[in-house]
């Protein structure tokens, strides 16, 4: 275990090298995340507020059935 | 063929599909860590420190394959005028992005055992950090220009003059003196490290590929949600 931390004295460069790369991964993967779950949200709202015929409307779009029926959380 | 690149056919796809890239990304990058920090050996030369290649080249291979991408995708939308090129260029440029300043981080780090210095204006290094500066410009255009118009047309030129740096990326270490050293692996000749590195590499470059796809899907779903939310205020 000591070894592999310590790495024959590289340990220190190895491991920022690794949690950095890590963490510039999992910032990006929330950023990225948290992005699209705002539009989402968004859109809900949005077609929350539509009238009947406009929602009607707005459901013949493949797009939009595909987010309102077929859209799995991430 | 152009049918299969229409917004909803791929958005049929990619709503799904994050989930399982997600479980796919973990599980390759589980073995490849366990390669890459445990199981593959040191170097006779660098000791531990090598193993800091494994998450620099792919990392540098990535961005370099995305910026590729980019220009292409701008060129062909640009040509063709189906702006879902577009929409695919701009959502592959932020992970590209990451994994340029990963490329340059990790390189930087990797330079201080290895050089005995953080940080040296030779070639490869600086043409990576002008392939950075372009990705940044590229993203900032996104953000600066509402006219569709406008801003195809100046992200397709940033993408064009930034792809003339990836040829001088690669061939740096041949044309000048660099502190870098020449590539190790060659498709098409024998590749100088052994299959013990190699393997790990690979792995952990497949990981990386994932993580980025992972991402593109993500961010091409938001930018076509975007695009539909606009189309739900104009009803």
């Amino acid at each position: 275990m000591n070894d592999l931390l310590l790495m024959n004295g590289y340990g220190l460069y190895v491991w920022s090298a690794f949690i950095f790369t890590f963490f510039s991964f999992t910032l990006l993967y929330i950023v990225t995340r948290s992005q699209l779950l705002k539009e989402r949200k968004k859109f809900f709202d949005k077609f929350g507020s539509l009238n009947v015929e406009k929602a009607t409307f707005a459901k013949n779009q493949s797009i939009n059935r595909e987010i309102l029926s077929n859209y799995q959380k991430i | 063929m152009f049918e299969y690149l229409k917004p909803n056919k791929i958005f049929a796809i990619s709503s799904k599909a994050p989930k399982y890239v997600l479980i796919l990304f973990i599980i390759v990058i589980s073995i490849g860590l366990s390669e890459a920090l445990i199981f593959s050996p040191e170097d006779y030369k660098q000791s531990h420190s090598v193993r800091i290649m494994y998450v620099h080249v792919p990392a540098a291979w990535i961005t370099l394959g995305i910026f590729s991408g980019v220009t292409f995708l701008s060129i062909f939308g640009y040509v063709t005028k189906i702006k879902n090129f577009f929409l695919i260029a701009k959502s592959l440029a932020p992970s590209g992005f990451v994994f340029n300043v990963v490329a340059l981080v990790t390189g930087s780090i990797w330079g201080k055992p290895t050089w005995g210095t953080w940080w040296a204006w030779d070639a490869r290094i600086t043409s990576m950090l002008i392939l950075a500066l372009f990705y940044l410009i590229y993203l900032l255009a996104w953000r600066i220009f509402d006219d569709k118009d406008e801003v195809f047309k100046i992200t397709s030129i940033i993408a064009v003059v930034g792809a003339m740096n990836v040829p001088i990326i690669k061939y740096s270490v041949e044309w000048w003196n660099t502190l870098h050293q020449p590539a190790s692996i060659n498709i098409l000749s024998k590749s100088s490290i052994h299959t013990s590195m190699l393997f790990p590499l690979m792995i952990m470059t497949a990981a990386f590929a994932l993580f980025s796809l992972l991402i593109f899907l993500m961010k091409y779903n938001t930018e076509l949600i975007k695009i539909k939310n606009k189309g739900l205020d104009r009803l």
